[in-house]
């Protein structure tokens, strides 16, 4: 199914909650949804027979300096076709539900994304650091991080 | 017991008639540097520990198996910092990773030595600028007797980094006076 398609039958089913589709440039094109409808979105696309989309190859956040973003890479190995979710989210406290229990594959990269860029994803089964230790302060992905001298008397 | 045909007896081996002998053949006596004899030991079976973190591992490994073959020079990898001499830090430590390092370290019998393989492990290497989470240099955490550049160092580099560390261990003084 083409993108186009895929994003009518969203805007459909959803209605403001799908923002735009993002085409020129972007491959596989990415359809913008509203942070709280992102479960019921990632529901949809998966249990749907027309999209099914079993596979979450990835998802990763993103730092646009004035907010923040997570873009998750769908893949259906049913019908070969490819669709990218996004979601903007605000500096403050950026926050929003948990697609674990869709794919249980999104715990780790949600986690990746919760160390690195300190994005809260509400629900989730387990939401640790994954890559940092665990008393590691603040999240070095963020552009305004600013290095510690030291981690436990070692010079960073 | 009867001299052996084919060899003779040796010069100056009393004849078995003679009755017993003034000082037998048998008793040697070692006169040496007890240094030289310790350090030659310590040395000639440089066990080391098989610790690998990133991809200098991998000419570990190789260097270490059948081609290159450090066990030509007493170094046998163990998989147990309890029977190592010898610490090769193959690879970047980060600063999850420094923790652990140290108390395998801590964990080896005295005396032990540490060969800091390859850039990362020698400054931090690629991330030794802009890099949150890299140690940069194995000797901000332990004491390092001998860096090996490269990234990652040949073989050959490592075994010369080996003989660098025997001919360093030969000069050590074990009973001389402590100052």
């Amino acid at each position: 199914m083409e993108a186009q398609a895929i994003f009518d039958m969203l805007k459909g089913k959803f209605g403001d909650a799908v923002v735009e589709l993002q085409g020129e440039g972007f491959s596989p094109a990415f359809v913008v949804v509203a942070p709280a409808e992102v479960n019921a979105v990632a529901r949809f696309l998966r249990d749907d027979a027309a999209l099914s989309f079993d596979s979450l190859m990835c998802l990763s956040g993103v730092d646009y300096k004035e907010k923040f973003a997570v873009a998750y890479h769908l893949h259906s190995m049913k019908h070969r076709h490819a669709i990218g979710l996004k979601t903007m989210l605000p500096r403050e406290n950026p926050s929003l539900p948990t697609v674990d229990d869709v794919w249980p594959a999104a715990n780790f990269h949600e986690r990746e994304a919760f160390d690195l860029f300190g994005i809260a994803f509400v629900g989730s089964k387990d939401l640790r650091r994954i890559l940092l230790p665990e008393d590691w302060e603040g999240h070095p992905l963020r552009k305004d991080y600013k290095y510690p001298d030291f981690y436990h008397g070692i010079k960073v | 017991m009867s001299p052996d045909p084919a060899h003779g007896t040796p010069p100056g081996t009393p004849a078995a008639s003679a009755g017993p002998a003034v000082s037998a053949p048998e008793a040697h006596v070692m006169v040496g540097n007890a240094d030289l004899f310790v350090n030659w030991s310590r040395k000639s079976s440089l066990w080391y520990l098989l610790f690998a973190t990133a991809c200098c591992g991998i000419e570990l490994m190789q260097a270490g198996a059948s081609r290159y073959d450090m066990d030509r020079f007493g170094a046998v990898f163990r998989a147990t910092p309890r029977q190592s001499d010898l610490m090769l830090v193959a690879g970047t430590i980060t600063h999850k990773m420094a923790e652990r390092v140290k108390r395998l370290y801590d964990q080896m019998p005295e005396p032990k030595y540490v060969i800091a393989m390859g850039s990362c492990a020698n400054t931090g290497g690629p991330f030794y600028k802009d890099s949150y989470c890299v140690v940069k240099g194995v000797d901000l955490l332990i004491p390092v007797d001998v860096y090996i550049p490269g990234c990652p160092p040949r073989p050959e580099a490592l075994i010369d980094g080996i003989l660098r560390l025997q001919k360093i261990i030969m000069k050590k003084k074990n009973y001389g006076v402590k100052a």
